[in-house]
């Protein structure tokens, strides 16, 4: 079975590590806050300029001037803190924040990415994304292996206009999580009940299978 | 005016001077932290043929959205539009020209703007549409850009308190680009929710100093909410 949105987000989580600072992008990165580890804490970064942004508030605290990146009302956690945009993009940029989630129309086998924009359709921006893309060390990408049509997204070359080249280092999709190494996409992880064959018949760029591949496992 | 007091007393003064063609450049993150009644003088004056610095547009008929209306805005650099029809439609008829601009790349544009720093290299946009045209240079083993700053005619800001001298402090989120917009314009004008005397906020909490304040209005804020989410 292919995994479900939320799926992918608590596989997603498994990924952080106690104390990281994590930037999640909109959609599918977003959920991955409701599965963190109970063991670990991290502290979520929003690009327009909070750095530990808590639940969203009861009715009775909805504050215009709290929102995250989503435009979504927000709380700070404890030990927060909030500052401009120039001050979130330093932290961004410097490679401060140490891991970004986001989800992709394309990743291909060098690490680029494609999230933004396709030609012909209305461009609406790349908001942050390009920044964070620049700035992470370790960026997971969340996204599904195949369009609806059965074409992969896991390609040799990006076809569409790129928001960061070889930055991805890991993807995580509905059938599978995949690193990126020296040229090629290196599976680790099944989704449970998803065989080798079927995520090799999906991905479109260079694959690498080393022995058995596990079945990635949910608490 | 007199001395240090930058305090004035109607929209039509604080935007006095604006003209076609001009350059606003505009804090704010979506609804959050805009400067409500500056944009609002903006429209009544119907000043035609800006260019707008912002991260988003507005949406439709709320902040800067409202310029659209009569098709005041000739140029908008922003990092994302996508909440709003009448800028579709305006784009798609070829009646509006945006420059989309990474976020960060932008808040960095009007911060070395304001700080007299021409242009910046920046990795963020290397190999992708972004960078297309620009000048590239290898530093430590990567490529980065060179981005150019950002410096309008006008900057128009949203402070939560404003003292009469300028100086400024922000609340929560609503901070956003309001800081680096206040440093990147010939005349900036803050839009304040209270207006204090001098000493009444502590200098160690002033966010902006008022060397970069122009003009203080006390503005009244509707404070829309783009999407309103709650744990209950």
């Amino acid at each position: 079975m292919s995994l479900s949105r939320e799926q992918i987000a608590q596989r997603v989580a498994q990924e952080f590590n106690d104390g990281d600072y994590v930037n999640l992008g909109i959609g599918i990165p977003t959920l991955a806050a409701n599965y963190v580890p109970a063991d670990i804490e991290v502290m979520l970064q929003s690009e327009n300029g909070l750095l530990g942004m808590g639940p969203y508030p009861t009715k009775a605290n909805v504050d215009a001037d709290m929102i995250n990146a989503g435009k979504e009302t927000v709380t700070a956690a404890t030990g927060a803190a909030i500052f401009s945009s120039a001050e979130s993009f330093a932290m961004i940029r410097g490679g401060h924040v140490d891991v970004t989630v986001l989800g992709a129309f394309e990743v291909d086998q060098n690490g680029n990415i494609a999230s933004y924009m396709i030609p012909g359709k209305l461009v609406k921006g790349m908001g942050g994304a390009m920044d964070l893309v620049a700035g992470a060390d370790n960026i997971i990408v969340t996204m599904m292996h195949a369009n609806k049509h059965g074409e992969s997204k896991i390609l040799t070359e990006c076809t569409l206009p790129l928001t960061g080249v070889s930055c991805i280092t890991k993807v995580i999709t509905d059938l599978a999580y995949m690193e990126i190494e020296n040229g090629e996409f290196v599976l680790k992880e099944r989704a449970p009940g998803v065989s080798v064959e079927e995520i090799r018949s999906k991905t479109a760029g260079q694959l690498r299978v080393d022995g058995d591949i596990p079945e990635m496992t949910f608490v | 005016m007199a001395g240090f007091d930058k305090v004035v007393s109607s929209y039509q003064e604080a935007m006095a001077g604006l003209e076609d063609n001009m350059t606003v450049i505009a804090g704010g993150f979506g609804l959050c932290g805009i400067p409500e009644g500056l944009i609002a003088e903006i429209k009544n004056k119907g000043t035609k043929g800006l260019t707008v610095v912002s991260n988003n547009c507005g949406i439709d008929g709320f902040g800067l959205g409202i310029l659209l209306e009569d098709k005041q805005i000739k140029k908008m650099v922003s990092s994302y539009v996508g909440e709003n029809a009448l800028f579709e439609k305006q784009l798609l008829n070829g009646e509006l020209e945006v420059e989309l601009t990474p976020q960060g790349t932008l808040a960095e544009k009007m911060r070395a703007g304001g700080a007299g720093i021409p242009a910046f290299y920046t990795a963020t946009g290397y190999g992708t549409p972004v960078g297309e045209g620009k000048e590239s240079r290898e530093f430590n083993g990567r490529q980065y850009i060179l981005e150019e700053s950002i410096t309008g005619e006008f900057a128009i800001v949203k402070a939560w308190k404003a003292d009469r001298y300028g100086n400024c402090i922000y609340r929560h989120t609503a901070q956003n680009f309001n800081p680096m917009a206040a440093t990147a314009g010939k005349i900036t004008v803050v839009e304040a929710e209270e207006i204090v005397e001098p000493g009444e906020l502590s200098p160690t909490d002033i966010q902006t100093p008022g060397i970069y304040v122009d003009r203080v209005i006390l503005g009244q804020f509707e404070k829309r909410i783009e999407k309103i989410t709650t744990s209950d």
